[in-house]
C-alpha cells in the first residue's frame, strides 16, 4: 500500500520535471479561489478568504501581515499539513488540495522542507541524526543518508557540530540545524513560519544571509512567514494578508523594471 | 518498513534512558517472579519424587502414636517389642523384610570434637529395606548384632563432624557414656529436603543400644519392605489388623500406632506443590499483567510528552502507520529487553532458592521461552493503544502543543 503511493508521489514528481521540461513555467505553488474556515455558523472564522497566489520555481516570497491575518493558515495549506474548505492547491502543476493524509504524508516527504520559529529539533539526539530524520523515512540507505546529512549541515556551516545535540548548540546553531534538515532531501520547496522569532539581531541576519544564499545560489524556492519589514525586505517579494486576503503584492524585481 | 521503525525506536528509547528503564521495571519483577515460582515449584516437586525413589515405594512404616483418647488411657505412648516386628514378618505374607528400630538422641565425641546426632539400633534387614550401603569398612556381624556390644557405622555428616577428611574406621568415639569402636560409613545419600539430612546418622546394633543406651527392649519404629507382588494399601490394613489385634484394642477404640506410606504421602505432597506453584504463578502473572498496564500507563504520558516530537515527524512526512510501528516496537523493546532481564534474575533468584532449599536447579526451556513470548506479547498489547494514538495525531495540532 505505502509502496504504490510511493510510487504514485514518484509518479507526480517524474510529471512535474516532465511538464517543467516541455512547458517551462509551472509554477510551483498556485492557489484558486481558496478558502479555509473553521467553525460553522454564527463561529465561523475565514482564515483564508478565497485566495489566488501563484509562486514561481526560484522565488524567494516573504507573507507578512498583523497577528490573525491568516498567514500561518496560508503556510500549512503550502506545506500539505491542511486541507482547503474550497478552492484548488496545483503544487507543481498537479491539483492537490484533495489528497488523503497518507498522500500528503508522502508529498511533504518527498518535495517540502520545513523550519518553524521554534527550531522544532529532536532534543537530546544529535544534529546529525535530526538532519537524518527525514532521509530515514525516504528510505534512503545508512551511508548516503550519513554523508547527505554531513553535507547539509555543512552547507549551513556546521561541519565539526555533527555529534553536539541541540542543548549544546546556541539558538542561531539550532535553526541552522534545521535548515539543513529542511533541505538535506533537495525540497522543491521551503515553508518557514516565522524562522528568526526566537533569535537576536545578529543572529537573524545570520540566518537570513543562509536563506538568501541558498535562494541564489542552489535556486531553492523559499516561502518565509515574518512580521518584520527588515526581514521581509530581503526577499524579492512582498506578499501582506489582511483578514485573510492578499492586500498587496510586491516583486522587487517588477517594481525597478 | 520494520529495519526503519527498529532504528527509529532504538534512537527514541536512547534519548530516554531513565524513562525506558522505569517502563521496564513492571516487567522484569513481573517476569522474575513467574520464573522463580515455576522453578521452584518444579525443583520442590522434583525433590518429593526423588525422595520417595531413594526410599523405595513398596515401603511402609509403623510407629507408636498418642492418638488414643479414650478416658482410661493416658497419653503414654505404648512402644513396640522385637516380638512385634517378628510377628509381622512371619504372620503377614505379603511383607518381604521387616526392619525393627530404636533411635535416641546423642552426643558423639572424638578427640576434641563433639556433635549431636542421633544413634539408630538397627537388625540385618535394616540395609536391605532402607536401601542402605556400607562403603567403607564392614556391615555388622551377626556376632556383633547378637552380643550387645557397641560397634557403630557413621553417616557422612557425623563422620566429617568428628574426624573431618580422615577415614574413621577403626577408630574409638564416645555415644553418651558409653565407647564405641567404629567399623563403617555409610553411603551418602545427600538432604532430603531443607534440614533434613539423611547422612546425619549414627548406626549400631539395635540389642546393643537397647542395653548399654537405652536400657529397655522397646523398639519404636518398624520399616516393613511390601513385596512388589502385592498393594501398599493391601498389606497395610493387614498390618493394623493384626497390630490392633497385638495391642488388644477394642472395635470401638482409635489406634494407638500409625502405619504411613510414604509413596501414598508423596503423592498428595506432589498434588499440593502442583497447586501452590499454579495458584502462585497465577499470582505472579497477575503481577506482569499489572507491569503490562504499567507499560501502557507510562506509554501513554510519553506520547502526550512527545506530541512536538511526533509533529515534527508527520510534518517531516512520516506516515501515521510509520509512527504506530515505531511506538509498538518501542513497546515491544522494552518488554522483552525488560523480559530478559526478568528471566536473569529469576534463574539467578532460583538458583539461590534451590541452593538454599536443597532442591535440584534446573532449567524449564518451556518456562523460559514462555515468559520471554509473553513479554513480547504484552509489548504489543499494551504498546497499541498509546501507539495508536501517537498516530493519530494531527501535526498541526502536535506542533503547536505546550
Ligand atoms: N485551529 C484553528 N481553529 C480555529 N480558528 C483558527 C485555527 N487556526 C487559526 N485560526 C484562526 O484563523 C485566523 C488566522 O490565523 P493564523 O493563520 O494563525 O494567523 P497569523 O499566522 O497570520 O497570525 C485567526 O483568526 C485564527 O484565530
Ligand atoms: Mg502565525
Amino acid at each position: 500500500m505505502s509502496g504504490s503511493q510511493l510510487s504514485q508521489a514518484r509518479g507526480s514528481e517524474a510529471l512535474a520535471t516532465d511538464a517543467a521540461d516541455s512547458a517551462a513555467k509551472v509554477p510551483t505553488i498556485r492557489l484558486q479561489q481558496l478558502l479555509r474556515s473553521y467553525g460553522h455558523g454564527e463561529s465561523e472564522v475565514i482564515a483564508l478568504n478565497n485566495i489566488d497566489f501563484t509562486v514561481q520555481k526560484g522565488e524567494f516570497v516573504a507573507l507578512m501581515g498583523p497577528s490573525g491575518a491568516g498567514k500561518s493558515t496560508c503556510l500549512n495549506m503550502l506545506g500539505c499539513l491542511d486541507r482547503p474548505t474550497n478552492g484548488h492547491y496545483f503544487f507543481q502543476g498537479v491539483d492537490v488540495a484533495y489528497l488523503s493524509g497518507e498522500q500528503r504524508a508522502l508529498l511533504r516527504r518527498h518535495f517540502i522542507g520545513f523550519v518553524f520559529q521554534g527550531f522544532n529539533l529532536l532534543n537530546r539526539t544529535t544534529a546529525l541524526e535530526n538532519v537524518e530524520l527525514p532521509l530515514i523515512y525516504r528510505r534512503v540507505p545508512t551511508k548516503e543518508r550519513h554523508r547527505r546529512a554531513r553535507e547539509a549541515l555543512e552547507k549551513v556551516g556546521l561541519s565539526g557540530r555533527e555529534k553536539h545535540t541541540p542543548g549544546e548548540l546556541s539558538g542561531g546553531q539550532q535553526q541552522r540545524v534545521a535548515i539543513a534538515r529542511a533541505i538535506v532531501t533537495d525540497p522543491a520547496l521551503m515553508l518557514a513560519d516565522e524562522p528568526t522569532g526566537n533569535l537576536d539581531t545578529a543572529m537573524s541576519q545570520e540566518i537570513l544571509r543562509l536563506l538568501t544564499q541558498l535562494n541564489q545560489d542552489q535556486g531553492l524556492t523559499i516561502v518565509m512567514v515574518t512580521h518584520e519589514a527588515d526581514i521581509a525586505a530581503i526577499a524579492q517579494r512582498e506578499v501582506h494578508f489582511l483578514d485573510g486576503r492578499i492586500a498587496t503584492d510586491t516583486t522587487r524585481g517588477a517594481q525597478s523594471e | 518498513m520494520i529495519l526503519n521503525a527498529i532504528l527509529l525506536a532504538f534512537r527514541a528509547l536512547r534519548r530516554n534512558v531513565m524513562r525506558s528503564l522505569l517502563t521496564m521495571l513492571g516487567i522484569v519483577i513481573g517476569v522474575a517472579a513467574v520464573i522463580t515460582v515455576a522453578t521452584l515449584g518444579a525443583g520442590a516437586s522434583d525433590s518429593i519424587t526423588s525422595q520417595v525413589s531413594s526410599l523405595g515405594d513398596k515401603l511402609l512404616f509403623i510407629t507408636p502414636s498418642a492418638e488414643e483418647r479414650g478416658p482410661q488411657s493416658g497419653s503414654a505412648i505404648r512402644p513396640f517389642t522385637r516380638r512385634d516386628s517378628d510377628a509381622l514378618e512371619s504372620n503377614i505374607f505379603g511383607i518381604d523384610d521387616v526392619s525393627p528400630t530404636v533411635s535416641k538422641q546423642v552426643t558423639t565425641v572424638y578427640g576434641n570434637s563433639n556433635w549431636s546426632t542421633s544413634v539408630t539400633g538397627i537388625t540385618a534387614e535394616y540395609f536391605p529395606v532402607r536401601n542402605a550401603n556400607v562403603i567403607r569398612g564392614n556391615d555388622f556381624s551377626e556376632q556383633q548384632y547378637q552380643s550387645g556390644r557397641l560397634t557403630c557405622i557413621l553417616g557422612k555428616t557425623v563422620r566429617e563432624e568428628l574426624f573431618g577428611a580422615v577415614d574413621a574406621v577403626g577408630s574409638t568415639i564416645r555415644i553418651g557414656i558409653a565407647t564405641c569402636q567404629v567399623i563403617g560409613e555409610l553411603e551418602s545419600k545427600g538432604q532430603a529436603g531443607p534440614g533434613s539430612d539423611q547422612d546425619n546418622i549414627v548406626l549400631a546394633p539395635l540389642r546393643a543400644v537397647q542395653i548399654r543406651l537405652i536400657g529397655n527392649e522397646n523398639i519404636t519404629a518398624i520399616a516393613a519392605s511390601v513385596n512388589s507382588g502385592a498393594s501398599n494399601s493391601e498389606i497395610r490394613l493387614e498390618i493394623e489388623e493384626l497390630m490392633r489385634e497385638r495391642r488388644n484394642i477394642r472395635e470401638t477404640d482409635v489406634d494407638d500406632f500409625r502405619v504411613l506410606d510414604p509413596a501414598e504421602i508423596a503423592g498428595v505432597l506432589e498434588d499440593v506443590t502442583g497447586i501452590l506453584t499454579l495458584f502462585l504463578s497465577a499470582i505472579a502473572g497477575v503481577s506482569l499483567l499489572v507491569g503490562g498496564i504499567g507499560i501502557m500507563n507510562i506509554m501513554l504520558v510519553s506520547v502526550t510528552e512527545r506530541t512536538r516530537e511526533i509533529g515534527i515527524r508527520l510534518a517531516i512526512g512520516a506516515l501515521g502507520k510509520e509512527v504506530l510501528t515505531q511506538f509498538l516496537v518501542e513497546s515491544v523493546i522494552l518488554t522483552t529487553l525488560g523480559g530478559c532481564i526478568g528471566i536473569f534474575f529469576g534463574l539467578t533468584g532460583s538458583y539461590a532458592g534451590a541452593l538454599y532449599m536443597g532442591f535440584d536447579f534446573t532449567i524449564d526451556p518451556n518456562i523460559v521461552m514462555g515468559a520471554f513470548a509473553f513479554s513480547a506479547l504484552v509489548g504489543v498489547v499494551f504498546g497499541y493503544v498509546p501507539a495508536r494514538r501517537a498516530a493519530r495525531l494531527d501535526p498541526i495540532e502536535a506542533l503547536r502543543h505546550e
